[in-house]
């Protein structure tokens, strides 16, 4: 595909300047998520910042690129199974006994396998809060404005 | 904590500006200044998680106040009893403050928080579930339940904008019933 | 004590834009300021003087720590406004392509 059109997004310096930091971004966001357990951080932040570097990607190449990338029915579906997840973690805690119950090994303490189920969690919420918020900024870009009057 | 003063200031002038400004742009540029002295805020009161989190919604909350601004502008007319709404709502605000002076006397005070249950957290919170930020072992692990509710407001509230701003069913209904109203 | 009161000025500058102010947007605005200002009062009303942030350190012996309690909920809390300021933005976009108008007295006319 022709990904430097000029009648498409922005001009050609804000492209390239895209294409180097929209990784980072999205590694930063996974970084946030993954050590939520040792260090600040966590799901809700670490989502954030994911839905940031997809708005960033839109925002600089235009819609077309970006939902070429990411579909709608696909944000949707994504959405949805965060939730789902973090659901399903929560009735995992039946194996042991009760409803949300940590079952797992706890293991080492300022490790990055640790701390049983928050980790997992994270994961989860992660993947719910990113596409739920890139889903609003979808729709909210792809409506068109047109009064009436 | 003159620090945590001069921050509560700057953001009450903030705020100020953004709601006394003409144009709607700045208003929400002055929102935006507000916020990043809310997280920086956070900051200074030993919460580094509260202030990622709100240094980031900050900025994704700006984009979206600028969608909803473009290409409008807001003439400014007064009605005829501005005078007499004006001055309602004053007296009910400065009513409102005085008694929030009052009942805030009752609360301890700042610096000396009560305890009971966080102390245990404190205490108990790295053998029991083996996560060393606390932030995170609360929020998914003790109280797990308050953070399935939220997820599923956050999922509620998702579908509500998707409802609210699609266009595929709506011109059905309009098509249908134009006819009738014409 | 003269913290708290600074915290609830802020409250009431936003208040004011809600009850006072005639466009949709400058309404969201005050409701924007109202949800920092209660984040902030939650967040004031957990703070221990002279004590360290809620993460342990590998050689760390003393647990005089902040109330980490208001901190989680909080955190949960501006995620949940953010998604609930978008609807409100959703519903003032809609609002604007019915009556071609930002002015809450000019909606009153139930035209449409």
């Amino acid at each position: 595909m022709n990904y430097n059109s000029p009648h498409k997004g922005m001009t050609l310096i804000v492209k390239t300047i895209t294409r180097i930091t929209v990784g980072l971004i999205l590694l930063y966001g996974i970084y946030i998520t993954l050590h939520g357990h040792v260090s600040p951080g966590g799901g809700f932040a670490g989502g954030v910042i994911i839905a940031l570097s997809f708005i960033h990607l839109m925002l600089a190449f235009g819609k077309e690129e970006a939902l070429r990338r990411l579909p709608k029915p696909l944000v949707s579906l994504f959405e949805s199974l965060g939730a789902i997840l973090f659901f399903t973690i929560a009735i995992l805690g039946f194996v042991g006994g009760y409803f949300f119950l940590d079952w797992l090994n706890k293991g080492e303490p300022f490790k990055l396998f640790s701390a049983g189920s928050i980790l997992l969690s994270n994961i989860a919420i992660a993947i719910k809060v990113s596409f739920g918020l890139f889903g609003i900024f979808l729709v909210l870009v792809l409506l068109k404005f047109t009064p009436k009057k | 904590m003159v620090e945590l003063h001069i921050l509560l200031f700057f953001m009450i002038i903030g705020a100020i500006i953004a709601i006394e400004a003409k144009d709607l742009l700045s208003a929400v540029v002055a929102v935006g200044a507000a916020g990043l002295a809310l997280s920086i805020a956070f900051l200074v009161l030993k919460a580094p998680d509260l202030a990622i989190t709100q240094l980031v919604v900050e900025i994704l909350c700006l984009i979206i106040l600028i969608r909803a601004t473009l290409k409008v502008d807001l003439p400014f007319s007064t009605s005829g009893r501005w005078l007499f709404n004006t001055l309602a709502v004053f007296v009910f605000l400065i009513i409102f403050l005085a008694f929030g002076y009052f009942a805030l006397k009752e609360l301890p005070s700042f610096g000396s928080p009560i305890m009971r249950v966080s102390q245990f957290y404190l205490e108990k919170a790295k053998e029991l579930t083996g996560a060393t930020n606390l932030v995170g072992s609360v929020i998914l692990n003790f109280r797990a339940y308050d953070t399935l509710g939220e997820a599923t407001v956050l999922f509620t509230a998702v579908i509500g904008v998707m409802a609210i701003m699609r266009r595929k069913g709506r011109k059905k209904v309009t098509d249908q019933e134009e006819p009738d109203e014409l | 004590m003269i913290t708290y009161f600074l915290c609830l000025v802020l409250f009431a500058v936003g208040l004011y834009a809600v009850l006072r102010k005639r466009n949709l947007i400058k309404i969201i605005i005050g409701i924007v300021i109202c949800e920092y200002a209660v984040n902030l009062f939650l967040v004031l009303f957990g703070y221990r003087m002279n004590n360290r942030s809620p993460i342990y350190d590998p050689d760390q012996v003393i647990t005089k720590m902040v109330d980490p309690l208001p901190q989680a909920l909080v955190l949960t809390s501006i995620v949940i406004g953010l998604a609930t300021t978008a609807l409100v933005v959703g519903i003032a976009i809609r609002i604007y392509e019915k009556y071609g108008t930002f002015d809450i007295t000019k909606i009153r006319k139930l035209r449409g």
